[in-house]
């Protein structure tokens, strides 16, 4: 395959990855703390690398994986204790990511981490770190982590499928009728970390909300039915990919920047003419009531 | 280590500049907290990047006030779009905010990228905006934080009781004919004014965090607003100074990282011994 | 037989009583409407015995066994407002919720179930409605959509929490029907009720309730005007029915 085709496989799997996951997320009220989720994981991956002295797969998935499930106990706690919700969000995911930044600059020069990657990523590096078993190259790491977090979560949703949308729709009845309410929500706020961190080296930690959120607001507002819904936001969410992509490859301007741009535009175009829900169709609909 | 740095002029300058910056945002986050915005704030904050950026491309320049001008326009404007995606759709405010947040960061990095291909060279600095670097400070850079920031103190301190009563109850408010939608507006430039005079120095990634970490410290020690107000002042201040000296002394630390990390120290030691509601204190009634 | 029995149920809400020392039993194949000032915590109370909020002390037992074992025998229908009508979902979706503890973990809906459900929502005269998306439904039609979540549950004891607030005739209707017949079943029914004027002709028992119980009983026995004035400190006025509580007997 060649160089350029990696590229819009990766991207388009972390639109896929993140789409589908994160429109979950956007039902369940808590986009916010997939922003938390998503700038902690940074303190994950440090902390994964000063354990493991390298920045290997696996270390990285498990740190940010314990780091995400603790940012949602920490926002949890404090918010029962209290907090009110955003304060307790914007606490937590800022001490902590602060708390990774400044390790970073202690890691200095050995690897290639440094602040401006934690922002917004190397998808154009990502062809050249590929998976070397015995002098047999088996393509980029980052697309094998995608792949892997993606199929995963696509079968936790599938198992879990009717847990997790009645426990969206209805937390107070799903607890009544046995539903667990609280291993659902860990469950997928395990399930952002694993896509944050998957997605971590080809658009950052920041960018990665992006197309996290985006996409499953998108398909909000183009669909009133939950299935579709995840489909769509998969769907949109490769769209934001290659349309950064093209942009970001013409004006040579950063790739994930556009990614989460290209998201914004196609949110917007749905925000103004979504046949149900568009701010402008409405508008012209309720004209046609009145005449 | 340098030990000279205490005495020199320019550090002179930053020590005064962090520390009324500090307490100017832990006085703003106060309110900001009560009327429950703390994460439009951050959104305000990242929305500021897009605004510095287009102005340097569009003028060519490195000019600080036109930056700030650039930063304020695009943070009303996504504070604008937050509202209206809430007001004519269906997203909540969750989601609203973090599109804004994200997609208004995103563009700014698109620019930032821009710049970095396509100018010749004087671009220098605008990276620091992202986390902040008190070291590229030039005089004049500090001067605008530190006046900027008094007026900003003043400003709140003038209107202290205005505020008060127009977040706790704006019926009430407009009952008594105070003109609750131009403190509304007020406020919201004052958050606007002290993200954006701030990002040189904290960064639009972090900013934030310096509104409403202190305020939220302060209430674990206190339940009045007043008290509330200062001391969260006092604790950002705290922050602001710490964070730019250990920055400065320590190499290539970021500034805006160890601000956030000095206020995140003072919270969690207010959580656990806060007179009012730390938890120590909890666990002593309990017994 | 004593279908449901709460014993010194206390609940606190961030330092203050909710509820204190709330004790009775509710006999099976009752109707009882739950009853009191805004602020009673009569919401609390039904919120608490489901253990959806963290009691303080005290103990519920259903069917003399304590609640943990019977959950599988409860439904509920909570207020419309909790949820959030925007979720992606349509009106069969939702009523087939109420059968997920019987098709249990990693199973879909057969078609067994959904004909179950189907038939749920014709008892609510909503058979035409079911793959309409919920947020295009009225206010009533949504109350419906809860009452045959709560049918399909097939449980023995029913909570309902205010099913009747801002419904249009159709839906209190059908609710007034669904309670004949869960009780025709010999079904138990505890529901919270804002409405004093109906109260005689809804329901057999009556809880009077205002932070702790002031009166549990038949209804004839309960309802009176002397009860009524305890549990709501005197500041009441029926409409035309019953005798009118002078104008400042406070």
């Amino acid at each position: 395959m060649t160089y350029t085709l990696w590229i819009i496989l990766t991207g388009s799997l972390v639109g896929l990855t993140c789409g589908v996951t994160g429109s979950l997320l956007v039902l369940r009220k808590m986009s916010m703390i997939a922003d938390a989720i998503s700038h902690t994981v940074l303190l994950g991956i440090v902390g994964a690398f000063f354990v493991s002295q390298s920045l290997n797969g696996l270390p990285m998935l498990i740190g940010a994986g314990v780091v995400g499930i603790l940012t949602a106990f920490f926002v949890e706690s404090l918010h029962s204790s209290g907090v009110q919700s955003d304060a307790a969000i914007g606490v937590v995911f800022t001490s902590l990511f602060a708390l990774g930044v400044v390790l970073i600059s202690f890691i200095g020069d050995q690897v290639h981490l440094d602040t401006k990657h934690a922002l917004m990523g190397e998808i154009t590096f990502v062809p050249w770190n590929t998976l070397q078993i015995n002098g047999v190259n088996y393509g980029p790491i980052a697309v094998w982590m995608l792949g892997i977090v993606l199929i995963l979560n696509l079968f936790l949703i599938w198992i879990f499928y009717k847990e997790i949308k009645i426990s969206t729709f209805d937390p107070q009845y799903a607890k009544l009728i046995g539903v667990p309410v609280v291993f659902v929500h860990y469950l997928l706020m395990t399930m952002v970390s694993l896509s944050t961190v998957a997605s971590f080296d080809s658009v950052g930690a920041i960018l990665v909300v992006a197309m996290l959120i985006v996409p499953g607001a998108t398909a909000y507002l183009l669909t009133d039915r939950f299935f579709p819904l995840l489909l769509l936001s998969g769907g949109i969410g490769i769209l934001s990919a290659l349309i950064g992509y093209g942009f970001a490859a013409y004006w040579n301007v950063s790739v994930s920047g556009s990614m989460a741009s290209a998201s914004g535009v196609l949110f917007l175009f749905a925000f103004l003419f979504s046949p149900k829900h568009g701010v402008i169709v409405r508008k012209i609909k309720n004209k046609q009531y009145a005449s | 280590m340098d030990f000279n740095l205490f005495s020199s002029a320019n550090f002179q300058w930053v020590f005064f500049g962090s520390l009324l910056l500090g307490f100017a945002n832990g006085v703003i986050g106060s309110f900001v907290l009560l009327k429950k915005q703390s994460l439009i704030s951050d959104a305000m904050a990242h929305a500021a990047l897009p605004g510095v950026c287009l102005m340097f491309i569009i003028f060519e320049i490195k000019s600080i006030p036109l930056f700030l001008i650039g930063a304020t326009i695009t943070s009303l404007i996504a504070t604008h779009f937050i509202q209206s995606i809430v007001k004519h759709s269906r997203i909540k405010t969750d989601a609203a905010i973090g599109i804004i947040i994200s997609v208004f960061f995103g563009f700014g990095i698109v620019l930032l990228t821009y710049i970095q291909q396509n100018s010749s060279g004087n671009q220098a600095g605008l990276d620091s905006f992202i986390f902040g670097q008190a070291a590229s400070l030039v005089r004049s850079d500090v001067q605008l934080i530190t006046i900027g920031s008094l007026i900003l103190v003043i400003v709140t301190t003038l209107f202290f009781k205005e505020f008060k009563i127009s977040i706790f109850d704006p019926q009430f408010a407009r009952g008594i004919g105070l003109p609750v939608s131009f403190f509304n507006g007020l406020l919201l430039a004052l958050v606007v004014g002290a993200v954006v005079i701030g990002i040189q120095m904290v960064g639009v990634v972090l900013i934030a965090a310096l509104l409403i970490t202190p305020p939220l410290a302060a209430k674990y020690w206190t339940e009045k607003l007043g008290m509330m107000a200062l001391l969260a002042g006092i604790f950002g201040a705290i922050s602001g100074v710490s964070g730019a000296v250990l920055s400065s002394v320590i190499n290539d630390l970021p500034t805006g990282p160890m601000i956030v990390l000095c206020a995140s120290v003072i919270f969690f030691f207010s959580l656990l011994f806060g007179s009012k509601k730390g938890m120590a204190v909890k666990v002593v009634r309990q017994l | 037989m004593i279908a449901l029995s709460v014993n010194n149920l206390t609940v606190t809400y961030d330092k203050q009583p909710a509820l204190e020392n709330v004790s009775f039993a509710v006999p099976e194949g009752s109707l009882t409407g739950i009853i009191g000032p805004n602020g009673a915590g009569k919401s609390t109370l039904i919120k608490s015995i489901l253990q959806l909020l963290p009691t303080l002390s005290g103990s519920v037992e259903v069917f003399d066994e304590p609640y943990k074992k019977q959950k599988k025998i409860i439904g509920y229908v909570p207020q419309r407002s909790e949820v959030d009508w925007d979720f992606p979902t349509n009106a069969l979706d939702v009523v087939l919720m109420g059968r997920y503890r019987h098709i249990g973990w990693f199973k879909r809906a057969n078609k067994k179930e959904i004909e179950w459900g189907k038939t749920c929502l014709a008892k609510v005269g909503m058979a035409d409605y079911a793959n309409r998306q919920i947020s295009q439904l009225s206010g009533g039609q949504q109350q419906r959509v809860f009452l045959a979540r709560a049918l399909a549950q097939d449980a023995r004891i029913y909570f309902m929490d205010e099913p009747f607030a801002g419904v249009d005739a159709a839906t209190e209707k059908a609710i007034i029907q669904l309670m004949k017949d869960w009780k025709s079943e010999g079904k138990t029914v505890l529901v919270v009720h804002h409405d004093l004027q109906t109260v005689e002709d809804y329901f057999d028992h009556v809880l009077l309730l205002n932070k702790t119980p002031i009166q549990y009983g038949e209804t004839q026995k309960v309802f009176t005007l002397s009860n009524l004035e305890r549990a709501y400190g005197g500041k009441i006025a029926f409409l035309d029915k019953s005798p009118v509580v002078p104008q400042g007997a406070e």
